[in-house]
């Protein structure tokens, strides 16, 4: 294409970056503030940053957070490489067209009707069978799985479509069957995908605040629910100096990943 | 194309599993807001019983309180993703353009604010807006203003939440397309003698028009039914029929109410979802 037409056009990019990344600069810049005043600049201080650390309520809310999110991502990986090979490899099946339209629910459908429909399920089932009574920390990751698989089977399926079949096919040819060929052969393959979507399901569950809410019984808060709730009463520097924190995780763990995926590519 | 023989064998045991899983964590949750939509509420734990009656689809379209939620609801989700458009495109367009080395780097620098909290982003909003916020203490230290301006509690902060929340989702499916179209055929009509701004609407854009559909839904489909911007961001004037949702089941506990309300959610947004399944751009 001819460089000279529309000669705006970078810099409206540019533009929509500075849009995109100057608050975040901003909530970065004043979790450093000294001031309790968070947008009055007062002086550098790392103060929030102990007070943060110290917080146990936080730190529980962390805990929890993570350890829903690391099963909620592998619930998502084991189903949604399931789905994914499903929806690449065997192109034509029954009801082909209502598995894909359950497939893409969950990754459209407002979050406020997926966390009511995963509680009804939940009340439902502990109605009917007494479990669960208490809805905490396996509840929640279950309700996480339910949109990660989906988010996991599309990554799977986008590398599926760039691996020749001729490779199970070999494997089947020499006596393997469909599972071994699986595991021995499109696995470890599509192995780079199903880790992205492992992170990717991690990030959608450590973020949720929507889902946790509906379906999180008393005593069990996450940490998306603990800054909500914070967030609700005010402008408070701890949660600035939270969100730094989570935003140098992100952007560590992006350019690694950028980094292995260019190495490996 | 045939089907090979061992596909046939090997469909059974990664369908089946995955069908069910989908089944019992999506299409049964799902029915179940539907039936219990139809059930009565009650005092007790949980607080709803089977029935089958409309009253509360009845109430639901009997009250201007949600019938108007729902009219706001798409009208701020429509102008939201209008100006998410008019935004991304640009965006993507540029990023198309750029030599190909450097596409991977800006397309990572426009995905990478998604992959860091919703919430927190939400909350960097509240920071610049609020009447002590950022903008305002530079606007009133540079004596452009007296008063601080209303930012926040108001459409206006909503319809920016939902733009700076959305915008990577516009500008990937339309980078997408914008990017596979053929370079020759633009070529051709500046060889014909198309100036470049004709060239582009007369051939990039009409083929672009896909990719631009698709982000549109992506946009438009979750801002619908968004909860947390109107939320924060919002005020009395901008309810929307995701957060009136969110105060039936909490505050007024009433589960078949809310379930009638997900379920007319859902049934509006059912015609745009078929329409993005069409649409997708496979692999994006």
């Amino acid at each position: 294409m001819r460089p000279t037409a529309l000669s705006w056009v970078p810099a409206a990019l540019a533009a929509g970056f500075a849009f995109l990344y100057l608050p975040i600069l901003l909530l970065v810049l004043f979790s450093f503030n000294e001031s309790r005043l968070v947008t009055v600049w007062a002086g550098f201080s790392t103060r929030w940053y102990g007070e943060l650390m110290s917080n146990g309520r936080m730190l529980d809310a962390a805990g929890l957070s993570l350890s829903v999110a690391a099963v909620a991502a592998s619930l998502s990986a084991v189903f949604g490489t399931l789905a994914g090979y499903s929806m690449g490899r065997f192109g034509r099946f029954r009801l082909r067209t209502l598995f894909a339209l359950l497939l893409l629910s969950p990754m459209v459908l407002p979050e406020v009707i997926l966390g009511l429909s995963m509680l009804m399920t939940f009340t439902t089932l502990d109605r009917l069978v007494g479990w669960p009574a208490e809805r905490g920390f396996l509840v929640i990751a279950f309700a996480h799985a339910t949109y990660g698989t989906a988010f996991v089977a599309v990554i799977v399926e986008a590398r599926l479509r760039g691996l020749d079949p001729a490779l199970e096919e070999a494997a089947l040819d020499l006596g393997a069957g469909p599972v071994r060929a699986f595991a021995r052969v499109a696995l470890p393959l599509l192995l780079p995908a199903v880790v992205a979507g492992w992170l990717l399901a991690f990030t959608l569950s450590l973020d949720d605040l929507v889902v946790a809410s509906f379906v999180s019984g008393p005593g069990s808060t996450t940490l998306p629910m603990l800054v909500y709730s914070s967030v609700r009463l005010g402008l408070s520097p701890q949660i600035n100096a939270l969100a730094t924190i989570m935003v140098l995780a992100v952007v560590m763990l992006a350019f690694a990943g950028a980094r292995q995926s260019r190495n490996t590519a | 194309m045939s089907e090979a023989p061992w596909i046939r064998r090997a469909r059974r045991m990664f369908v089946v599993p995955a069908f069910a899983w989908l089944v019992a964590t999506v299409a049964l949750p799902l029915g179940l807001v539907a039936a219990i939509s139809l059930g009565e509420a009650t005092q007790a734990a949980p607080p709803f019983d089977w029935a089958l009656n409309f009253t509360n689809y009845a109430l639901v379209a009997g009250d201007p309180l949600y019938v108007e939620a729902f009219a706001r609801s798409v009208r701020i989700a429509a102008t939201s993703t209008a100006i998410c458009l008019a935004i991304g495109y640009p965006m993507a367009l540029a990023i198309a353009r750029a030599p190909r080395s450097r596409r991977v780097r800006l397309l990572f620098l426009v995905v990478l604010p998604c992959w860091t909290s919703f919430l927190i982003r939400v909350y960097a909003w509240m920071g610049l807006l609020r009447p002590a916020g950022y903008i305002n203490s530079a606007l009133q230290a540079l004596g452009l203003i007296d008063e601080p301006l209303a930012l926040i509690a108001n459409a206006f902060a909503v319809h920016l939440g939902i733009v700076y929340a959305y915008l990577p989702f516009m500008v990937l499916p339309l980078y997408a397309t914008i990017e596979r179209i053929d370079a020759a055929l633009v070529e051709a009509a500046h060889d014909l003698g198309a100036a470049p701004v004709r060239a582009f609407w007369r051939v990039t854009f009409p083929l672009s028009v896909p990719g631009a559909i698709a982000g549109a839904l992506m946009v438009f489909i979750p801002a619908c039914g968004e909860f947390v911007i109107p939320d924060l961001l919002g005020g009395p004037d901008t309810q929307m029929i995701g957060r009136i949702l969110w105060l039936e089941f909490f505050q007024n506990r009433d589960w078949p109410v809310a379930c009638a309300i997900a379920t007319a959610l859902a049934g509006i947004l059912a015609g745009p979802i078929l329409l993005f399944d069409r649409y997708r751009i496979r692999g994006t």
